[in-house]
Formats: structure tokens, C-alpha cells, sequence
């Protein structure tokens, strides 16, 4: 099995269906296939070893993908927000290659013996070459992505064709979109989504709209001019979608509009019962997943998400916090330290397993256990019904004499207060205790609060220990642009104040 | 007669007609896979046999077939004329499942 079977397939089924727009242009399936193979000929006379792309979305993406999958070498798409340096440094990692590059980033590329440069509209229009079918091993590294480095040196997860074909299949039904659908797509091309994005869309024949950038003007326009069905979105985004809605002065229309499937970071509740309220037509899904497990693992359904809304039961009510249940393509399992698995309710370790799971880097291999289970270093619980419930990374726990204290745990309590609108707690080093808790709060405009108040509220919810011994006001926190709270960035800062006292 | 292993994600193509699947899952095993009368081959060999005309109900493109168990389950990824039967039974189109778009 190859990712380049399903493009086979709904070029097979669906050829004359339009599969990307973006700007004017468009593509159908049997036009991506056509400019894919005509791509592959020439990704196999180069002798290149990696297909890199440094552009945003545009029809590019699916050539490309699938381009690299008919030749048999992996996909590296890169973050063309990184700085010049930083693209350089990942550029020595994956060379000899052949680099699909946006007009606007060529000046970023360093020129090298070992790396062929190419533009975006010159690779997608490839001269005529007869292409013919080689056997890809299903072992072989589909998509290579670095991933975002939030603690360090970004790691290249790869991802196995096996993987990939194994979560589209698992996950999608052929030919389930409608002749009409459309799904818009705002995730840039170097995020696990947006490979997802055009593996689903391209298995499920639906039309995909792509915006090179997102902003939540440009994203309703889309929706409303090429009348999306399906949508993709990051906590951020929803967010700011849902403000410009509520503040626009005529209601906005979305009639075709059926689905918003959002995940990448956790989701205000605000946001999302807002979001309900707004657009009651359209059935929300909160997907969980990583790099690693080649997306998606689980799902809070839209009739569980109405479900929570509408109950009495506290029990019901709180999953619209949670990131539901596995799919049926993986099991989920949360540990305690010592790897026993745990019951209901009790938080740990959230393990992964399934056909879609890698769980492997260039540098250190697999990471898998030998029975196939993935540790997603995200710490979590499961309640009665297997409902899951996350509650941050491993690395960001505190460790405070010794107890494991969760910065979200605190930060939750934060957020209660009326004059907080942003808050993240961290780590800082402390001689008595080794670590303590520190936190960065972001208030609401014209508001004030003391720090002893903070301290106050958290002493009285959860337990002195949990109280930060530092709280600062700033204007605003690190993000990264997909909307995730740059932990390390923060807690770099005091560090480095602590030094300095 | 000559059975194979279907290790999840093998493919296999028809000698009589234009069909191709590939193994979603199976148990592990060695097993007699037809299509249209006729064991099914490897995407590289070349078949030359008839199409049974009383095995030729087709294959549908994008559907998944399953025995009554559902113990096995094959995805057809180029439809034909042929039915397929594995060891001596014959394999039905699955019902589509309601999955939630999360992407």
C-alpha cells in the first residue's frame, strides 16, 4: 500500500471532481494524478532522496504529497515562518533533495550542491512523461515532519505509508463526501492537519478550499463564496472567528456550512458553547491527536458535544471539556509510573496503539514498546464511559518536593477570577523545594488585581502547594501560530529574572 | 489449491476481471482468495483466465467486503466484474460506517 492508492482511487471514481481550490486556481483529481506522476518521473531521474516544500497552501500540496508517494521518497514539508537560519539548519537534515519552494521563500534557501530548487507553479507543471506504476515498499517513510519544538531541537517523526494508509482507511469512508461538499483548510502545510487534511479530503473525493493564511475575515468569505460544508480549525481560530461573527454588524450567513471539526491545543469552554450558540446548524467534533499517531486517535463527537451541553448530570456536562472517545482504528490506555494501567478516573500516562501509530523519529528510531504501544507523553484520565480527559504534557508538570503538580490544574483555577484572561503556569527552580510554581497572567483590559489575591484564590480551591510563589502581569503570552502557549519560553523568562536577582 | 497469507495492507488483483483489493485485516493464516472463479494474484503478475459467469456479481470501487463474521475484511481499490469468495465463502459489501470528519 502507497498514500498515492487513494489518490488512484478517487481519481479512478471521481476524476472530473474538482480536489483543490485555492485563490483562482483549481485542480481536479484527475489533473492532480496527472501533474503527481509527471512529478514522480521527474523526483526519479533527479535521484533525490526527499521531496521538501517551503510554500503555503496552494494546489502544490496534494502534487506534492502524492508526488513524493508514486516515487517512493518522503514528503518534508517546512515551516517557512521559521527564521532563515532555522530553515537552513533543517534543510542540512534532509538533503540530497529536490526543495519546491513559494517565490516569497526562495530568498530564505542557502544554495548547496546537494539540493535542487525548483518554484511551486514550475513543479506542478511538469512537461508530459510517461509514468509507470513501481512497487513502493509499505514500509517506506510516506511524510517526514520536524515537529514544532516547543522544548528544544525540533525531532523528524516519520511517518510509514502503513501508518498513513492505515488512519485514512480507518477513518474514512471512500467517496463519503456529496458532490457538493467542500472542506476549508486554514492549517498550514507543514502540520500533521494539514497532511490529514489532504489525505482525508482526497480519500472522501471532496472539494478542498485552501487559504494560504488564516484570518477570520478572509476565512468567512471563503466559506460563503465557495460554500464550504467543512471546516478544520485550531482553538485560536474558532475564537476569532466567533468574535468577528458577534461583532459584525449584519448576522452572518453560513447555510452550507455542516461541520466544524476543531483540535491542536485545548479549547475555552467559552469558546466552544459560544461557537454552539452561533452556528446551531453545524455539528462540532473535537479530534485528538499527534504527529506521531499520524493524526487523529480520538473524537468528541457532535452528539456528544450536544449531549454535554443539554444535560443535568455533571458528569455528562463536563465532557464537553474532554477530547472524547478513541476512533475505532486505536485503543487508548492511561499508566501510572510504575506502567500499570490504571481505573477509571484516575490520571496518568496516555499510551496509544494501532496500525496508524508510529511513534518514531530519524534519530532515535521507534519509540513503540514491543507489543506496539505508543507513550504520548500527554498526561490524562478516563472517565466511566472512556471519555478522555487531557491534562497537559509530561514535561510541563511541576515537580514541587517531590509531588507532581499540573500547571492546567491551577491555571483553570486562575481563569475563574474575573480579571484574568490568560494565564500559564510554569516551573521555576527553587533551592528548598526543587521546583516551584510560577505564573504569567494576562489581565483583562481596565481590570486590577493583587498577587495576593491570585495566591489567595488558589490556597482556597486546591492546597498551598499549588500556590505560585511568583505571578507576574504581562501584556500578552508566547504563541506559537497555531495558537499553543510557548511554556518554555516562559519559563526561560524566570529563570532568568531569579538569575539576575 | 494454492492459499496465501493477508497480512494487513497486501494487495491482490484479479485474474479474470479488472478488480484489486487490499487486506484491511485478517487473521493470521494461509487462505484461498478468488475472484470470479479464479485465485487472485499479485499487482505484478499477469492472469489469463475466464470469468466464471456464475461469480460475476462485481466489485464496487471504494466499498469494503466482509465474510458473515466479519473476521476478515478486504478494500476493493479498483472495481470489476468478478465476486470474491474466500475459502469456499462468499464476501459482502460491509455497511458503511457514520464516522465524524476530523479533518
Amino acid at each position: 500500500m502507497n498514500i498515492s492508492m487513494l489518490l488512484d482511487m478517487a481519481a479512478d471514481a471521481f476524476g472530473e471532481r474538482t480536489a483543490v481550490v485555492c485563490g483562482g486556481r483549481s485542480l481536479t483529481y484527475a489533473e492532480v494524478r496527472q501533474k503527481a506522476q509527471r512529478a514522480a518521473v521527474k523526483l526519479r531521474e533527479s535521484g533525490v532522496e526527499y521531496l521538501a516544500l517551503l510554500d503555503v497552501n496552494g494546489p502544490v500540496l496534494p502534487v506534492a504529497i502524492f508526488a513524493a508517494g508514486y516515487a517512493g521518497i518522503p514528503y518534508v514539508p517546512l515551516n517557512y515562518r521559521l527564521t532563515r537560519e532555522e530553515i537552513n539548519a533543517l534543510l542540512d537534515r534532509v538533503t540530497p533533495a529536490l526543495l519546491v519552494v513559494g517565490d516569497d521563500f526562495r530568498a530564505q534557501v542557502d544554495k548547496r550542491d546537494d539540493l535542487l530548487m525548483i518554484s511551486s507553479d514550475e513543479f506542478i507543471n511538469a512537461p508530459a512523461a510517461a509514468f509507470e506504476d513501481e512497487f513502493v515498499d509499505p514500509e517506506s517513510v510516506a511524510v517526514q515532519l520536524f515537529t514544532s519544538g516547543t522544548t528544544g531541537k525540533p525531532k523528524a517523526a516519520l511517518l510509514r505509508h502503513e501508518n498513513l494508509v492505515s488512519y485514512i482507511v480507518g477513518t474514512v469512508e471512500f467517496g463519503a463526501a456529496a458532490e457538493e461538499d467542500a472542506v476549508l483548510v486554514t492549517v498550514p502545510p507543514y502540520h500533521i492537519a494539514g497532511i490529514s487534511a489532504v489525505l482525508s479530503s482526497t480519500y472522501a473525493c471532496r472539494r478542498m478550499v485552501q487559504l494560504e493564511n488564516f484570518e477570520a475575515g478572509a476565512w468567512l468569505k471563503a466559506a460563503q463564496d465557495e460554500m464550504v460544508s467543512n471546516a478544520f480549525v485550531v482553538p485560536t481560530m474558532l475564537g476569532r472567528i466567533i468574535e468577528l461573527m458577534e461583532n459584525s454588524r449584519e448576522t452572518v450567513e453560513l447555510p452550507s456550512l455542516k461541520a466544524i471539526a476543531y483540535g491542536g491545543g485545548k479549547m475555552p469552554r467559552a469558546t466552544i458553547e459560544r461557537a454552539m450558540q452561533l452556528m446551531p446548524q453545524v455539528d462540532f467534533t473535537n479530534a485528538y491527536g499527534l504527529t506521531e499517531t499520524s493524526s487523529t486517535v480520538a473524537v468528541l463527537t457532535p452528539d456528544d458535544h450536544r449531549l454535554a451541553m443539554a444535560s443535568d448530570e455533571e458528569a455528562v456536562r463536563k465532557r464537553i471539556a474532554s477530547v472524547g472517545r478513541p476512533t475505532g482504528a486505536v485503543e487508548i490506555e492511561i499508566r501510572d509510573e510504575q506502567g500499570q494501567v490504571v481505573a477509571a478516573h484516575q490520571p496518568g500516562m496516555i499510551f496509544v496503539r494501532g496500525g496508524q501509530v508510529s511513534g518514531e523519529y530519524k534519530e532515535q528510531g521507534s519509540t513503540l514498546s514491543d507489543d506496539g504501544w505508543f507513550c504520548t507523553k500527554d498526561l490524562g484520565y478516563l472517565d466511566d464511559e472512556g471519555y478522555l480527559f487531557l491534562e497537559g504534557r509530561e514535561d510541563d508538570v511541576i515537580v514541587r518536593g517531590g509531588e507532581n503538580i499540573s500547571p492546567g490544574e491551577i491555571e483553570d483555577v486562575l481563569l475563574t477570577h474575573p480579571a484574568v484572561a490568560d494565564v500559564a503556569c510554569v516551573a521555576v527552580p527553587d533551592e528548598q523545594w526543587g521546583e516551584g510554581v510560577a505564573a504569567a497572567v494576562v489581565l483583562e483590559p481596565g481590570v486590577q488585581v493583587s498577587v495576593e489575591e491570585l495566591q489567595a484564590l488558589v490556597r482556597e480551591r486546591l492546597r498551598s502547594s499549588r500556590v505560585p510563589q511568583m505571578i507576574e502581569f504581562r501584556d500578552e503570552l508566547p504563541y506559537n501560530e497555531l495558537g499553543k502557549v510557548l511554556r518554555r519560553i516562559i519559563r526561560q523568562d524566570f529563570a532568568a529574572q531569579l538569575e539576575a536577582a | 489449491m494454492a492459499t496465501v497469507a493477508l497480512k494487513a495492507g497486501a494487495r491482490f488483483k484479479s485474474a479474470v476481471c479488472d478488480t484489486q483489493v487490499m487486506v484491511i485485516k485478517a487473521p493470521a493464516g494461509d487462505y484461498a482468495l478468488e475472484c470470479g472463479g479464479t485465485l487472485m494474484i499479485a499487482p505484478n503478475e499477469e492472469g489469463s483466465a475466464e470469468l466464471n459467469p456464475e461469480l460475476a456479481a462485481g466489485t464496487q470501487m471504494g466499498k469494503r467486503y466482509v465474510d458473515p463474521d466479519e473476521k476478515f475484511e478486504l478494500l476493493c481499490t479498483k472495481p470489476g466484474k468478478g465476486s470474491l469468495v474466500l475459502d469456499g465463502t462468499p464476501l459482502d459489501v460491509k455497511q458503511a460506517k457514520q464516522l465524524p470528519s476530523s479533518d
